[in-house]
């Protein structure tokens, strides 16, 4: 099947616009990274005059850098597996069940989505504070505090688009599972989960990504020690000099791994969103 | 949201024989399952919002951040300093308020669009196809902060990129083409999302659907427009109200991007709030307003859901 | 039970997760404080390199162990705000002059009346303007000045020669008359640069430029008087800088930081640069340091009736005390050390900023003339911006009006004195009508 010339046109300008859309700022942070400090804010040239690996060896020590990415790593990774896992069962429940209060729970959960951040960010702390006071359990400034709270942050969506996976999967599979003497965990166990390991990746890049950049309650809940990426990219901006050639440098150090993620990840993903998505 | 086909609560089918205790385990099984969920959603997300509505009704300022109890009660009063519009205060937000539908509509509208004809296009696999996607995928994996920050180094009057490369002396950062700027910004930033989405819908339509249009002799733009489209309009649900959603109440580009003093013509309303309340700590004002974007964040997804469901009900 | 594993699965992680990431709380004691250190100086670990000599001296006289935070100055407020609502922070911590008073609205912090002051040797030792900026007047402060700054008009000096101008401007009308002889924009050198997409230096110059008209911004019990007509001449001077007498390059108006104009200055694409005392800054661009001098903000040819003599506004950050804190004896000690002659000396060498106690200043490494420049104007022509708790509220609406002023301005529109007065009574209002 040949497809008209209009539309092989079409798709060389519009691919063509989008990638260098994506490129050229792309470019000016890598071509940033590599100058000196003074010519960053200079004139703008597209080829360093004066090339310098030096931004990446400054970039470790102006900032603690390595820590930060263990901090993000860790932050991040524990709350998207622990997310994921929570939204699951969330999910299960929601899709194959009818019960009181569901649509209220899904209503719920989509309102969550529209409030800003800084409202409740001080009735948090709060209950953070006094759950530590109370139980001992150190919430505030602490990792898992954190934690707990990008796990939630990401739930409502999670929740919502694994669902609608789940409702793709035929529930003759289930039913399938539990004639053989599983209960209905064993059926999500043993049959739900597997077929949709795609719909899981999609949504673990979600969680993950939503934890990665999330700056204004890492601000106020982290510390010197569990300070994550994400608010650590501005430290770069101190009192005496704004480093912009390092901020290139060290964002674009810290998206390679996300890339490579991304990258391997792609098969599952293309797959994965679509057994969701279409009812 | 899907109008989900529910299951039977309690497989009745024959074999268990099920006894009393058994059923009724089986009847508690989706709170169970939902309790995490719900136990976590109310600690961090309902909890401090019902709170933080709560401190909308008080005359919270840094005078009594100390200790909320002894903050006087405020009644409406803050609701009705934020909804005057004839003072100087309400202008402004309304203002924002205005600016911001604009930004929202426009920025998602292109998102969508660019992503579903990146997506579209790419459908046919072409050499350099996988590097392509990876490319489009980078913008959402750099970190927000440098990615606005490099725009706004290439909206720079004298020494920015597109200056240089068009030639010309004008404003990006401030003045009426402030506005654009942070749209290009926002769509930069976001589309890749959407591309990400539409992307994946696309793989679930069975290639069978195209082959037998093309036989009965329909052109690729027929193909798109009834065959694509509305096999993808359960995703361009999802899709589009998240996207007007978070771009709606997004700080963070404009933040940056106008070093924290965001001009007149690009006043978004989430930098409005900031810097009108909480930024001086004037919390009960803050939260009414809050609140209000928020009924108003309700209303327009409600009115958007019962259109959207309605009108596929009529399709189906 | 399946759901019991999975339940019990669950807890294990995230209990796991917890026993790995929290962070067990710290014992208090009287031999033991935390203090948060705002950021002076080229990266956190370089003002924690800085500081931790002088923390270890602290501990070898007085036993006491202090356990040091350095903030970034993105998070320091909020972190502050966190620490007053829940009553969990640390003991002592720096804060920005300019928060005074609205962290006294708080009520969060420990006053430093004349008894507390004593305690650490005693009011006189500070310099008048930078204890000022301690808090509104009539109430005790809440805090002592730390590290003081002040402004001054930094100048190219070869930029100067090359025109024939043997001296830095000393009054306003040779500011401008220079400004004008130093600008050529074929050749793109402008006469001054201004950072004035920026809304809080905007609302400092409207300050400096208000009070040498006679402008009082609010009335003594802390009710807001914006928009009087010298406050619109103190502005209407400011922007005229751009407006009317064209020495400020229309860019500027894009400039939300002072690393623009410090690259102007060292690039020679301007001439002069109002600024607080920036050496360490100019250095780190490859500024050549002999091409660089500094001198006092002009003041007004003639007096204004009413004017006061200001070229300065009181910079600077204070050390406070948290009002709950558990050690409050420890935490006057370190306050009285770090106010101390030799600390004082100590640190503001190494910052580059200027020493807040008189005894501080017989220190070699302030007798060089640009530090004496600076040290002049903060110690008798420097005035702290209004000590009231909507100060960053003022900040924040005047700044950002000035800054809308400079756009309009830059894209060839006319801003006038009349509607100067519009913004200004629209600010009025809201902050009026805001308590």
């Amino acid at each position: 099947m040949s497809e008209p010339r209009g539309l092989r046109w079409a798709r060389v300008l519009v691919l063509g616009f989008l990638g260098l859309f994506t490129l050229v700022p792309i470019w000016a942070m890598v071509s940033s990274s590599l100058k000196p400090l003074g010519d960053v804010q200079g004139n703008w040239h597209w080829f360093p005059t004066h090339p310098t690996l030096q931004p990446y060896l400054d970039i470790w020590r102006t900032v603690p850098l390595g820590r930060y990415l263990m901090n993000s790593l860790i932050t991040s990774g524990c709350a998207t597996v622990c997310s994921v896992l929570i939204a699951i069962f969330a999910a299960y429940a929601i899709s194959r069940y009818r019960f009181r209060g569901r649509n209220f729970f899904s209503m719920t959960l989509l309102s969550t989505q529209m409030f800003p951040g800084i409202l409740f960010l001080l009735p948090l702390f709060l209950i953070f504070v006094n759950i530590g006071n109370a139980t001992g359990v150190e919430l505030y400034g602490s990792r898992l505090g954190l934690i707990i709270t990008y796990l939630t942050f990401s739930l409502p969506f999670a929740i919502w688009m694994l669902a609608g996976y789940f409702d793709s999967i035929p529930r003759e599979l289930d039913e399938a599972a539990m004639v053989d003497g599983n209960g209905p965990i064993g059926a999500l166990i043993r049959v739900v989960i597997p077929a949709a390991v795609p719909g899981i990746a999609a949504v673990s890049i979600y969680a993950f990504m939503t934890a990665w950049g999330e700056v204004l309650f890492a601000s106020v809940m982290t510390d010197d020690d569990t300070r994550t990426l994400a608010v650590g990219l501005q430290e770069y901006s101190t009192q005496v000099q704004v480093y912009w050639n390092q901020v290139m440098a060290a964002s674009l150090i810290v998206s390679v791994p996300v890339v490579i993620g991304f990258l391997l990840l792609q098969r599952y993903l293309v797959a994965g969103l679509t057994a969701g998505a279409v009812k | 949201m899907s109008t989900v086909t529910p299951a039977p609560v309690a497989p009745a089918t024959g074999a268990s024989s099920g006894t009393p205790r058994r059923t009724r385990r089986r009847a508690a099984l989706p709170y169970l399952l939902l309790l995490p969920a719900l136990l976590l959603e109310l600690l961090v997300h309902i909890i401090p919002i019902v709170v933080g509505i709560g401190m909308s009704f008080l005359q919270l300022t840094q005078f009594y951040i100390r200790n909320w109890s002894a903050a006087p009660a405020a009644g409406a009063a803050n609701y009705r300093f934020v909804l005057d519009f004839d003072s100087g205060a309400g202008k402004s937000l309304l203002h924002s308020f205005w600016i911001t539908c604009e930004y929202t509509v426009l920025s998602v509208g292109v998102c969508w669009l660019f992503g579903t004809a990146a997506a579209t296009l790419m459908q046919r696999n072409f050499r350099g196809r996988n590097l392509l996607r990876t490319l489009f995928l980078v913008p959402y994996a750099l970190p927000m902060y440098a990615a606005v920050i490099t725009w706004s180094f290439m909206f720079q009057r004298d020494t920015g990129l597109i200056n240089s490369v068009l030639g010309s002396h004008t404003f990006w950062l401030i003045g009426d083409n402030s506005f654009w700027s942070l749209v290009v910004v926002n769509v930069w930033r976001n589309w890749p999302f959407a591309f990400l989405i539409v992307m994946a819908g696309l793989q679930n339509i069975p290639a069978e659907l195209y082959e037998a249009a093309a036989i009965d002799g329909a052109g690729w733009w027929r193909q798109f427009r009834c065959i694509t489209q509305p096999m993808l309009r359960p995703v361009n649900q999802v899709l589009l109200l998240v996207l007007f959603l978070w771009t709606f109440n997004d700080f963070n580009t404009p933040y940056v991007l106008f070093g924290a003093s965001a001009p007149h013509q690009a006043s978004l309303i989430s930098i409005y709030i900031y810097q009108s309340s909480f930024k001086t700590w004037n919390f009960g004002q803050g939260s009414a307003m809050s609140v209000l974007l928020l009924l108003f964040l309700l209303l327009v997804s409600g009115v958007y859901l019962a259109l959207t469901a309605r009108r596929r009900k009529a399709y189906v | 039970m399946r759901i019991g594993k999975m339940a019990a699965a669950l807890a294990v992680v995230l209990a796991a997760t917890g026993v790995t990431a929290a962070c067990g709380g710290s014992a208090d004691s009287a031999k033991e404080l935390t203090y948060w250190a705002s950021n002076q100086g080229t990266s956190l670990d370089n003002d924690k390199a800085v500081l931790q000599p002088e923390l270890d001296k602290f501990q070898q006289q007085t036993g006491i162990k202090v356990k040091l935070e350095v903030v970034p100055w993105t998070d320091l407020l909020n972190r502050i705000l966190a620490a007053t609502t829940s009553g969990k922070g640390p003991d002592v911590l720096n804060i920005g002059n300019t928060w005074s008073a609205s962290l006294q609205a708080t009520g969060a912090f420990l006053p430093f009346d004349d008894a507390t002051l004593d305690q650490v040797g005693g009011k006189s030792r500070f310099l008048g303007p930078s204890l000022a900026a301690t808090g509104a007047s009539g109430k005790p402060p809440v805090g002592v000045p730390l590290y003081g700054q002040a402004y001054g008009l930094y100048y190219n000096k070869k930029l100067f020669a090359d025109a024939g101008i043997a001296q830095p401007p000393a009054t306003w009308s040779e500011l401008v008359a220079d400004g004008k002889k130093l600008t050529d924009p074929a050749k793109g050198q402008w006469g001054l640069s201004l950072q004035a997409g920026q809304a809080t230096e905007n609302c400092h110059y409207a300050a400096i430029l208000g009070a040498q008209h006679g402008a009082t911004f609010f009335t003594p019990d802390g009710k807001p008087q914006l928009a009087s007509d010298q406050a619109v001449a103190g502005i209407q001077q400011y922007i005229d800088l751009m407006q009317q007498d064209k020495i400020v390059n229309p860019s500027d108006a894009e400039y939300v930081d002072t690393a623009k104009s410090l690259k102007d200055l060292a690039d020679g694409k301007a001439a002069m640069f109002m600024n607080q005392a920036s050496a360490g800054s100019f250095k780190t661009i490859g500024m050549d340091m002999s091409n660089l001098g500094v001198a006092p903000i002009p003041l007004p040819d003639n007096p204004i009736a009413g004017d006061r003599k200001v070229t300065s506004f009181v910079a600077g950050i204070n050390m406070s005390v948290f009002a709950d804190t558990k050690n409050r004896d420890g935490a006057l000690q370190f306050v009285k050390f770090m106010t101390s002659a030799p600390e004082q000396a100590q640190l503001n060498k190494t910052y580059g900023s200027l020493p807040t106690v008189t005894d501080a200043y017989s220190d070699p490494a302030f007798q060089a003339a640009d530090v004496k420049v600076f040290q002049t104007v903060l110690s008798s022509t420097a005035e702290p911006m209004p000590q009231v708790p909507q100060e960053s509220q003022f900040e924040t609406l005047v700044g950002t009006a000035m800054k809308s002023m400079f756009a309009d301005i830059a894209s060839g529109k006319s801003v006038d004195a009349a509607s100067i007065k519009s913004s200004l009574t629209d600010a009025d209002q809201q902050i009026a009508a805001g308590k």
